[in-house]
């Protein structure tokens, strides 16, 4: 894993992202020219598709995929986000990372974090973060979707982690990246992940959770 | 789509500021009465020699004509950094004073009561959380009602036998509803009346008012007032507490003894000649501009309202002539707002992507609106430089950024929910 501490830090804006400040470049291009959005749904036959968030909580990001039977690589893939500038540009760059070279396979596109979004997004501002988390499990459910529709349930995977925050479905598992990348607080945490903005009830676990990952990552304070 | 996008792109692009509430540009004639207490009148007010009691002379210049303005006396004046300074001084001095006066009273497990509303600035909300967080206070939010105004009879209510302060803004700043602050005086003065009691104090926050509301302290019935500069064509980092003759409080800063012992620190002489300026030239012309401006405001809320699935948040006319805020549904404020800034469009968002916290507009919530509606919500300000022009060039591109966000929106709520 590319976590460890030391490693280069890639969830902070760059100082030099050209021009007006804020956000780099590449997030205006995909916020204002979002690549692969869902046009017309009535016309998509979709292999499988997914969705996650909710209105209230600020983010929904839904994703449809069509994949090569054979191959097992995703051909295309169409999305709608409900969201701020961070969660539009990072479910388009996420469109273009999954379907880009021929497309990656539905394990490769398993394995995409949000880390790798921000990363070619050039970075996202600190605060941002937690608006970019939801294109990626929107994507493993539309794929979990498409496993279940070729009846080969086994390939299903429920995140391995378990669900600590029911309504947006962030699991034990988002804390401790959560934790990998720096944060410390619950703050920190929410600010990266969201979680318990809407369900506060999960609050006290992922206080525990944080203290069990701090220790286990950086050692006793 | 086709047609209606080419008419869009045909629209020629403007740069239109409408975020007023946020900061005004400073007026010419304010920076040419700031200008010569940078570097010909330089002196420090406290020295007794000549360039010292010149800039002396300039703050006590300024200090009279605010006074005058706000129908008070010269030594009711307390200049410091800006509005949160003063919100902070006002609630802080306050309590801190009153702790003693109450324990005398009430024992020494007493604790200082305050007041407040729901849709306060954070200037003024956060101190106070901060103080009921370490038990120092019992704090009362009174709720608007869905206009967004805050009923009078409510706050009286509230009212304790230990309430010390009540504070409530004049005018708000996210939806520029205007509270019954003159109402509230009254009562409040009847009620320390008929107690035989020096509290509670009134303190009002009245930076978005100023430049549209009357000022004078004497029928607002309030024992503190907070103005700035920053929104009213004035230099930014400069503020004023009013503090009535006979309002005890404690100062929050401790040094030189200036401002009345209430504030030390070396007077910010350009920005309190700034200050000065701005408020004399933002009242002279209060009434004229207030009804040009608010045919401004009627005529884009119109517009904007014709978008479906929009509303307008706070009420239709209690509000400050300059403020619109709606909300549309489906989309999220901070995209629609850089889309506007794409546009030349400078406004601001209720939406939690757009404030530190993860939580969207607390003003919006307030009035019973749901989460999805203060995601949505959009704050248009306009100012002295708002045309009508400006105004149909928002009107005529808003309806294509709401439908481009709704296109790539997963999101299609009820109207009922809204």
């Amino acid at each position: 894993m590319n976590n460890k501490k030391g490693q280069k830090k890639i969830d902070i804006a760059p100082a030099k992202n050209g021009g007006s400040g804020f956000y780099s470049d590449v997030v205006k291009e995909h916020f204002f020219k979002p690549k692969n959005f869902m046009e017309d749904e009535s016309g998509y036959k979709a292999d499988g598709q997914g969705m996650v968030g909710s209105p209230a909580c600020g983010d929904v990001m839904r994703v449809w995929i069509q994949v090569d039977d054979k191959s097992r690589r995703i051909k295309d893939l169409k999305w709608k986000t409900f969201g701020c500038a961070s969660a539009i540009a990072a479910t388009s760059m996420m469109s273009e990372m999954v379907t880009e070279k021929g497309g990656m396979t539905l394990e490769e596109a398993r394995a995409l974090r949000p880390q790798d979004i921000t990363e070619r997004l050039h970075g996202l501002p600190v605060r941002k973060i937690h608006c970019s988390v939801l294109g990626d499990k929107a994507l493993r459910a539309a794929i979990n979707d498409y496993y279940r529709k070729q009846g080969e349930t086994d390939k299903v995977e429920v995140e391995a982690g378990r669900v600590i925050d029911k309504v947006l479905k962030i699991t034990d598992q988002d804390i401790e990246e959560a934790v990998l990348d720096g944060a410390v607080t619950l703050e920190d945490v929410q600010r990266k992940t969201k979680v318990g903005t809407g369900d506060p009830s999960c609050i006290p676990e992922v206080e525990q959770l944080i203290r069990f990952y701090r220790e286990k990552y950086f050692g006793a304070e | 789509m086709k047609v209606t996008k080419r008419q869009t792109s045909n629209v020629k692009r403007q740069e239109v500021y409408l975020d007023h509430a946020a900061t005004t540009p400073v007026d010419g004639r304010v920076i040419k009465a700031m200008m010569p207490f940078f570097d010909t009148c330089y002196g420090n007010p406290s020295s007794l020699h000549a360039p010292g009691q010149k800039a002396h002379k300039a703050v006590t210049d300024a200090r009279n004509s605010i006074a005058g303005l706000l129908n008070a006396h010269v030594d009711e004046m307390v200049f410091c950094s800006g509005g949160t300074e003063s919100d902070n001084l006002a609630i802080l001095g306050t309590v801190n004073m009153s702790k003693a006066e109450l324990k005398r009273m009430y024992g020494k497990n007493a604790v200082p009561h305050v007041v407040t509303s729901a849709i306060e600035h954070p200037a003024v909300l956060e101190p106070l959380l901060k103080l009921e967080y370490r038990g120092e206070i019992e704090l009362t939010q009174i709720k608007p009602g869905a206009n967004g105004v805050v009923a009078a009879e409510d706050v009286f209510k509230a009212i304790k036998s230990n309430t010390v302060l009540v504070t409530i803004m004049l005018a708000n700043n996210e939806i520029g509803t205007i509270q019954p602050i003159a109402e509230i005086g009254k009562l409040i003065l009847k009620h320390r009346k008929v107690n035989g009691s020096i509290y509670p104090y009134f303190h009002t926050d009245a930076c978005q008012a100023a430049g549209y509301l009357d000022l004078n302290v004497e029928k607002l019935h309030v024992d503190l007032l907070t103005l700035n500069g920053g929104k009213i064509y004035g230099p930014k980092g400069v503020g004023l507490l009013f503090v009535r003759r006979k309002t005890r409080i404690e100062p929050q800063v401790y040094g030189g003894g200036q401002e009345r012992r209430l504030r030390s620190g070396t007077e910010n002489v350009p920005g309190i000649a700034g200050l000065a300026t701005a408020l004399d030239i933002a009242q002279a012309k209060r009434e004229k501009e207030s009804e040009r401006i608010a045919k401004l405001r009627d005529r884009l809320i119109k517009g904007l309202l014709k978008i479906e699935k929009s509303r307008l948040n706070g009420d239709a006319k209690n509000r400050l002539p300059n403020n619109v805020n709606v909300s549309f549904m489906d989309i999220e404020g901070e995209a629609a707002m850089l889309y506007l800034d794409a546009k030349g469009v400078y406004c601001s968002t209720g939406s939690a992507c757009a404030s530190t916290s993860l939580d969207p507009s607390h003003v919006i919530l307030a009035l019973g609106m749901s989460y999805e509606a203060a995601h949505g919500s959009m704050r248009l300000t306009l100012g002295k430089s708002t045309t009508k022009k400006d105004v149909d060039y928002v009107v005529t591109i808003m309806p294509g950024i709401v439908r481009r966000l709704r296109e790539i929106s997963p999101v299609s709520l009820d109207m009922k929910q809204f």
